[in-house]
């Protein structure tokens, strides 16, 4: 008889024990992202939040601060920062736009062919590598603190990024590179001509109902792995609920994005993303020994842990996500640009703890920090469909910051 | 000090302690770690505030209830702590009028500071310049800018935790001169140490500690003591069935080492370990007995992978083999494990399960292709709480919510799921109550029948004439003994581990 938090088992049992082992914090997050949407919903002038054109415009607004999440997060868990990921994601810009356009403004490149959009793609997440050892040089075997060392790179790679455009902007970007930022997948919708399909993008329709069945697939199997080891789980209602909710979000934004251009390359590639690092952060020793670097410094060491090599190899990572998230702003502004990627670092931060990251280190989700950073893009989008002034916007996303970090300080409290 | 009781969950810290110290007197406390001794000198001094004990104290005559050290500095009682509290970065002259400091209309009179810190200095025989950061002095100059600090307090009663641990000869020699003369001018002194031979020739009386109980107080002048009388009171305690039996079959030899010298990280000069060699044989259980500073962790830290000290130099062999350790890695593939002392600080992830505790060291075991098995770092984990008694709701539950006992299992669970030959247990019983060191000791007794080496680091020397084959005996870095178990006796031991190089002289 496989062990469940289920005690009650009768369809007359009260919500409270059907409700019992549901981790609360760790819902509160996707809870808050609900209730956000829902009142967005309700309060934007014609309901403009909920139209097919505003879905797809918050998930590429959006990409570029969730890829930067992705990294941040695996850097804060171990117990660092990043401060340099802003600038990092201009110069990598700037340094894509010299490798994909041609004829240049910026002198001295003139010795260089142009490249191929797909040699470019590369080059770029090679160079973003590159800065990223140089980071990790300093972090993990010279031993300046990440802060310090990120600090410097903020200055630097801004300064690097101005030297290589030369006060001046990169652009436009061949088409086909430009896709990844502003593309979408079969948008004069073929698919559906040849299906007779004309409203709906049909590809979309079909890579949603792929996704809906994978996400729920997945959890099932989950959930019977557990079960066979005999290990506690979610209660039964709780699970279906939960899972029914998470995948009608998913069928109704395809449902919706569907009636716009269709999905956009972004998603594709932050879909991908999430589900690569979700499972290295997971299931592969490298995250394991990330949290356990964040968790116990000393007892990592102890346990025969590399840290010096751990360590390395998530600024490399960062740097190379860094670089993604460079390339997917020149290929949706089609253009590099000086001010580019200035502030996302703090976007990508408040993004991560907003997720439930904790500031010591050891504690951080990669769901959670995309979560956290919708939370903050849909905040963005919907204060402005409210047209409320940036000066009230920044106040807000301020106090969302502050509040999210004191539930979740308040809530660890209280378990104790 | 009258019937002082002070209980923390689980342990009877102090029972009943009655403590006098006559005015102007140099009065030495002695007994083995985990006596009661800091913990008695903490009551005394206010860091245990009034109320978390029970009984009462005098200070001149009247009854005294401290809330705070600062209560207590204000009747003149200070504390020196066996860590020194002095901040690094600040000078002498700030470091002893720190948070005390000499103002004038709310600003620091720097001018009278310099000046009434040469005049203490001059009291300790320090002669530097009171601008020097104090982390530019050695920490026997450390040690007198502490009194110098003390001195400005307006002392009449000066407690010294383990003031010498950290000296050399000559330093020592010079802080126990300062003592007598402080005496000679009417100041009480009270003195904890663990090296008897300063206790015989500084203190007047002498109160020796057990399991949180005064055994005696001895007239230093009149009893005529010696350090054996000490040592008898020390260690004198009844053994009975406190440590399970087993019969060991003892095989050949697994683990040696061979002249093994280690240097400290902060200053390359000091010998932490010096030329030790050790072995250990299958099946065999052996203890490492030594007081605190001994280097009997310096010892098994730099074995273990290089993770302490500098300067290392001496051969490791396992299974008669010779193995080149850089790192601790290395040191875990070759079948060596170690278990901190410090679980909390040094062992365990707090904020994580016990499942992905368990599994840290040995993660490759759990992963195929690249990914590691969530559901059989479960399995694992279960099987070690049913094995190993972990006391916890499920292999889930987050570590840092179990008790000492429960968390010291789960650390013997990570490195014996390593599969090591060699197992080094750095205090294993330290900070737990008296039913889950039976289960420790069980535990260790089925590794070693196992067949596997055992290495036992313990303060608590009946504990290890409890459990084990052989024991050597550290001080000062150097082995000084080897005793095997039908030669154990606790005099002896306390006798090779107080060997420090005047005794060996004398």
């Amino acid at each position: 008889m496989p062990k469940v938090n289920e005690k009650v088992s009768g369809p007359l049992s009260n919500l409270r024990s059907r409700l019992e082992g549901v981790d609360l914090r760790q819902n509160a997050i996707f809870i808050a992202l609900l209730v956000l949407i829902a009142f967005f919903a309700i309060t934007s002038p014609g309901h403009a939040s909920l139209t097919p054109d505003n879905w797809s415009n918050l998930v590429v607004q959006n990409g570029y601060i969730l890829v930067l999440a992705i990294g941040m997060v695996m850097v804060i868990i171990a117990g660092h920062i990043d401060l340099s990921v802003g600038s990092v994601a201009c110069f990598i810009g700037a340094a894509a736009g010299i490798l994909a356009c041609r004829p240049l403004e910026q002198t001295g490149w003139g010795w260089l062919p142009k490249f191929p959009w797909w040699f470019a793609l590369i080059g770029a997440v090679v160079i973003g590598a590159i800065v990223g050892m140089w980071q990790g040089f300093w972090v993990a075997y010279v031993g300046i603190p990440a802060f310090i060392v990120t600090l410097a790179g903020m200055l630097l790679f801004r300064g690097l990024a101005l030297v290589t455009l030369q006060n001046s902007n990169i652009g436009p970007f061949p088409d086909s590179f430009r896709l990844i930022g502003n593309g979408f997948v079969d948008k004069a919708n073929s698919l559906g001509g040849s299906l007779g399909i004309k409203n709906y993008n049909a590809a979309a329709l079909v890579i949603t109902a792929v996704g809906v069945v994978a996400l729920l697939l997945q959890s099932f199997a989950l959930r019977r792995g557990r079960l066979k080891y005999n290990q506690s789980v979610e209660p039964r209602t709780w699970f279906f609920v939960k899972n029914i909710l998470l995948a009608g979000m998913i069928a109704y934004v395809g449902f919706q994005l569907s009636q716009a251009n269709g999905i956009p390359w972004t998603l594709v590639l932050l879909v991908v993303l999430i589900i690569i690092y979700t499972t290295v952060m997971k299931k592969t020793t490298f995250g394991r020994h990330i949290y356990a670097i964040g968790g116990n410094l000393h007892a990592a060491v102890l346990s025969g842990i590399n840290v010096r090599r751990v360590n390395f190899w998530l600024f490399v990572n960062m740097g190379a996500l860094s670089a993604v998230s460079g390339i997917l702003i020149v290929a949706r502004m089609n253009s590099a640009v000086p001010k580019a990627g200035d502030g996302f670092e703090l976007e990508a931060i408040s993004s991560v703890f907003i997720g439930g990251a904790s500031v010591q280190g050891g504690v951080g989700t990669v769901t959670g920090s995309i979560v956290g950073g919708m939370i903050q893009g849909i905040l963005g989008n919907g204060m402005n469909l409210n047209s409320l002034d940036i000066s009230y916007q920044m106040t807000t996303k301020g106090m969302v910051l502050l509040l999210a970090v004191a539930f979740d300080v308040w809530s660890k409290k209280r378990t104790k | 000090m009258k019937n002082i009781t002070m209980t923390f969950p689980g342990v009877k810290a102090l029972a009943d302690v009655t403590l006098n110290v006559a005015r102007g007197e140099i009065h030495a406390i002695c007994g083995e770690n985990g006596a009661g001794k800091s913990t008695l000198m903490k009551v005394l001094s206010g860091v245990y505030p009034h109320g978390t004990y029970e009984g009462t104290m005098f200070f001149e005559n009247s009854p005294i209830e401290f809330q705070n050290i600062r209560n207590s500095e204000h009747l003149g009682i200070v504390i020196i702590h066996q860590e020194l509290a002095l901040s690094p970065h600040l000078s002498i002259a700030e470091n002893i009028f720190l948070n005390n400091e000499i103002t004038k209309n709310g600003l620091v009179n720097w001018n009278k500071t310099n000046q009434e810190a040469q005049k203490l200095m001059a009291k300790v025989g320090l002669s530097e310049d009171p601008n020097t950061p104090v982390k530019n002095i050695g920490v026997g100059k450390q040690q007198l800018v502490e009194i110098a600090k003390a001195l400005s307090k307006k002392v009449k009663l000066l407690i010294l935790d383990e003031p010498t641990a950290a000296l050399n000869d000559s330093d020592s020699e010079h802080l126990l001169d300062l003592l007598r003369q402080f005496k000679s001018q009417g100041l009480t002194s009270i003195i904890i140490s663990h090296k008897l031979n300063e206790i015989a020739s500084i203190a007047d009386k002498t109160t020796i500690l057990r399991d949180g109980e005064v055994i005696e107080t001895l007239d230093m002048s009149k009893d005529k003591v010696d350090q054996e009388r000490i040592i008898k009171g020390m260690v004198g305690r009844e053994m009975n069935n406190r440590y399970p039996v087993r019969e060991s079959k003892i095989g050949e030899e697994i683990f040696r080492v061979e002249n093994w010298t280690v240097h400290h990280p902060d200053d390359s000069t000091r010998v932490v370990v010096d030329n030790a060699s050790l072995n250990v044989k299958a099946g065999e259980i052996v203890g490492l007995a030594g007081i605190m500073g001994a280097g009997r962790t310096e010892l098994a830290r730099s074995v273990f992978g290089r993770s302490w000290g500098i300067g290392i130099s001496g051969k490791v062999f396992v299974r008669g083999k010779e193995i080149q350790i850089k790192n601790i890695r290395d040191a875990i593939d070759a079948g060596i494990a170690y278990s901190t002392e410090d679980r909390k600080r040094f062992g365990l992830n707090l904020i994580d399960d016990i499942k992905r505790n368990i599994s840290l060291a040995s993660l490759h075991k759990f992963t195929k292709r690249g990914l590691v098995n969530a559901n059989e770092e479960y399995k694992v984990a279960s099987e070690y709480r049913t094995s190993m008694n972990i006391k916890a709701p499920s292999p889930n539950s987050i570590v840092g919510k179990l008790s000492g006992g429960n968390q010291q299992k789960v650390v013997l669970s990570q490195w014996i799921n390593v599969n090591p030959e060699v197992l080094i247990l750095d205090e294993p019983t330290r900070g737990i109550d008296v039913g889950a060191k039976y289960e420790i000791y069980t535990i260790i007794q089925e590794l070693a029948a196992q067949g596997k080496a055992v290495i036992v680091i313990s303060s608590e020397l009946s504990e290890l004439l409890g459990i084990c084959n052989r024991i050597y005996a550290i001080a000062e870095g150097k082995i000084t003994g080897e005793v095997a178990r039908k030669d154990f006796s606790p005099e002896l031991l306390m006798k090779y581990m107080t060997m420090t190089k005047e005794t060996t002289n004398a």
